[in-house]
């Protein structure tokens, strides 16, 4: 498979003399769904950051294979200024990047149309004129999903997506990734490795240092040889693959040593 | 006193009383746009920092024997770019930042006020406004940034409110970031020094946030709080006008009153309206 994405080679971020990312390596590749994990403060957001030319690298580089505005972003929706006097179908909007007219009064239809769409695909259509500060998390969320999706991206990153939402629609959420997963590649990143391990096809660990696993199960033990120590929290309703297969096999590894 | 229609009629036709008016006008054009974008922005505190730090520049107008609002539009404009890049590119915290631009403005204000010899004319009326002597060089100079603004507003409406609601995301779709950030502060330190006559340094702050707070409460879209801010702040600022003409009490003071008058009644309209259809 020669035709990545995204190259990210030997990456290194500082902030004020704290390196939070070393040497990092990944490859994005079409069709992966690839859930970064990794602890908090371990870097993941940075990753995303420094891919998206959000922050400046100290070394390494970021090889985009796709234009730029075929990369759609879903921020952390606590970095968002919920009572921001903005309309659901204008937050939609702004996704949208290349030419447009910014005029107060200019009515493109075609982005108007497609905006609809997407509002209407996530099954949000009665709130499309309401403020974002009437929404509730899931909502909120789903309008951050369409804004990510204006320009039919190739690569779609996640950041977070499923905090300040309840757990079903956190399940409804991941199905609907999967389901644009047939149209894109998906990097979803996430501190919760049991939730987002059935729906990801392959996971990177994050914790300074970038540890690609080609697969969607990883033991703690792997966790551990990635230096990425993690908690593994599962809730009783969302399907998890993690640690199922592996727990019996590691509990007698770890009494043999 | 008494305000009939016959009174009223009379006054437009005194100089000063139209001027007054059209000062009034263009005010709440200015600041209903300019104060939507602040407000929404929640940058009301650099506005604070701006508006003071002008200060310096009267001063120092004083001293050199400018018109001091030439002095003040300069300083206005560094302090707002300062505050901004002390920020960005130094890493000072934007609140210790604005606090700096804020005092030493007015530092330098003071010390030039001082070391002018003799009396500071009209001192009073750039500190607490006075919309009676506003003079038609400085009308037509407030009627031009009304325009101005309601052009840049209209043509890059969702470019503006693209890059307020979620600059790091308006990046990532390639929007100039960074220029409309340079540009928007720019033009409130303009609006901001332009209508330092019509309130003054201390009260312009009011004229930025009240309209928007009245505008708030009946719309939480940015292209409709736009005209509704203009709409209060024309309202708040007439009305104030008058009663400062009729009580004669100071013009600056009666406008910011009538503002707070204003949203409060509103805010207690809203109240009682919404616990009204709560109960029933």
């Amino acid at each position: 498979m020669n035709n990545k994405l995204v190259e990210i080679k030997n990456l290194s971020v500082s902030y004020d003399q704290n390196t939070v990312l070393e040497q990092a390596n990944l490859d994005i590749l079409p069709n992966d769904f690839l859930g970064v994990i990794g602890p908090n403060g371990g870097g993941k957001t940075t990753l995303i950051k420094a891919l998206l030319g959000l922050v400046k690298p100290e070394s390494g580089s970021v090889k985009f294979h796709i234009p730029l505005k075929k990369v759609g972003y879903l921020p952390q929706i606590n970095q968002i200024d919920k009572r921001f006097p903005i309309t659901v179908i204008d937050v939609v909007r702004s996704g949208k990047t290349g030419s447009q007219s910014f005029s107060l009064f200019s009515k493109k239809q075609d982005d108007i149309k497609y905006a609809e769409q997407l509002i209407e695909e996530m099954g949000i259509s009665g709130i499309k004129n309401k403020a974002i500060g009437e929404l509730s998390g899931g909502q909120m969320q789903r309008v951050f999903l369409c804004r990510s999706l204006m320009n039919n991206p190739q690569l779609l990153i996640l950041d977070e997506p499923g905090t300040y939402v309840d757990s079903q629609f956190e399940s409804e959420l991941y199905e609907k990734l999967k389901e644009l997963n047939n149209q894109m590649a998906i990097l979803l990143v996430s501190h919760d490795v049991g939730t987002i391990s059935y729906y990801v096809k392959t996971i990177a660990c994050v914790n300074r240092q970038v540890h690609y696993h080609p697969s969607n199960v990883i033991s703690t033990e792997q966790l551990t040889s990635y230096n990425c120590p993690l908690q593994i929290i599962t809730h009783g309703d969302i399907p998890h693959t993690v640690l199922s297969q592996h727990e019996n096999h590691d509990h007698h590894h770890g009494h043999t040593h | 006193m008494i305000i009939t229609m016959a009174t009223l009629i009379e006054l437009f036709s005194y100089d000063f009383f139209m001027h007054a008016f059209w000062a009034s006008l263009f005010a709440a054009i200015s600041c209903g746009i300019v104060g939507t974008y602040i407000v929404s922005r929640r940058i009301v505190f650099v506005s604070g920092g701006i508006t003071h730090a002008s200060f310096g520049g009267i001063g120092i107008g004083y001293f050199l024997g400018w018109n001091p609002l030439v002095g003040a539009a300069i300083f206005a404009v560094l302090s707002g770019l300062g505050i901004q890049l002390f920020t960005q590119k130094a890493k000072v915290r934007e609140d210790s930042s604005i606090a700096i631009w804020w005092s030493l403005g007015m530092a330098i204000g003071i010390i030039f006020i001082y070391l002018t010899p003799g009396y500071a004319p009209n001192l009073m009326s750039y500190l607490f406004g006075s919309v009676l002597t506003v003079s038609v060089t400085e009308l037509w100079l407030m009627g031009t940034l009304s325009l101005v603004l309601t052009l840049f507003f209209i043509l890059f409406y969702r470019l503006i409110l693209y890059v307020a609601f979620d600059e790091e995301f308006a990046k990532t779709t390639g929007l100039p970031v960074n220029l409309i950030n340079y540009l928007l502060i720019s033009l409130i330190a303009i609006t901001i020094v332009l209508n330092i006559r019509v309130v003054g340094i201390i009260l312009i702050l009011s004229l930025l946030t009240l309209p928007q707070a009245t505008a708030n409460l009946f719309t939480r879209d940015f292209k409709r709080m736009m005209p509704l801010s203009v709409l209060f702040a024309f309202i708040g600022s007439f009305v104030g006008l008058l009663f400062s003409f009729y009580v004669d009490i100071p013009s600056g003071a009666s406008i910011i009153f009538t503002l707070v008058l204003l949203f409060g009644l509103m805010k207690l309209a809203f109240f009682i309206r919404q616990n009204l259809t709560t109960r029933g």
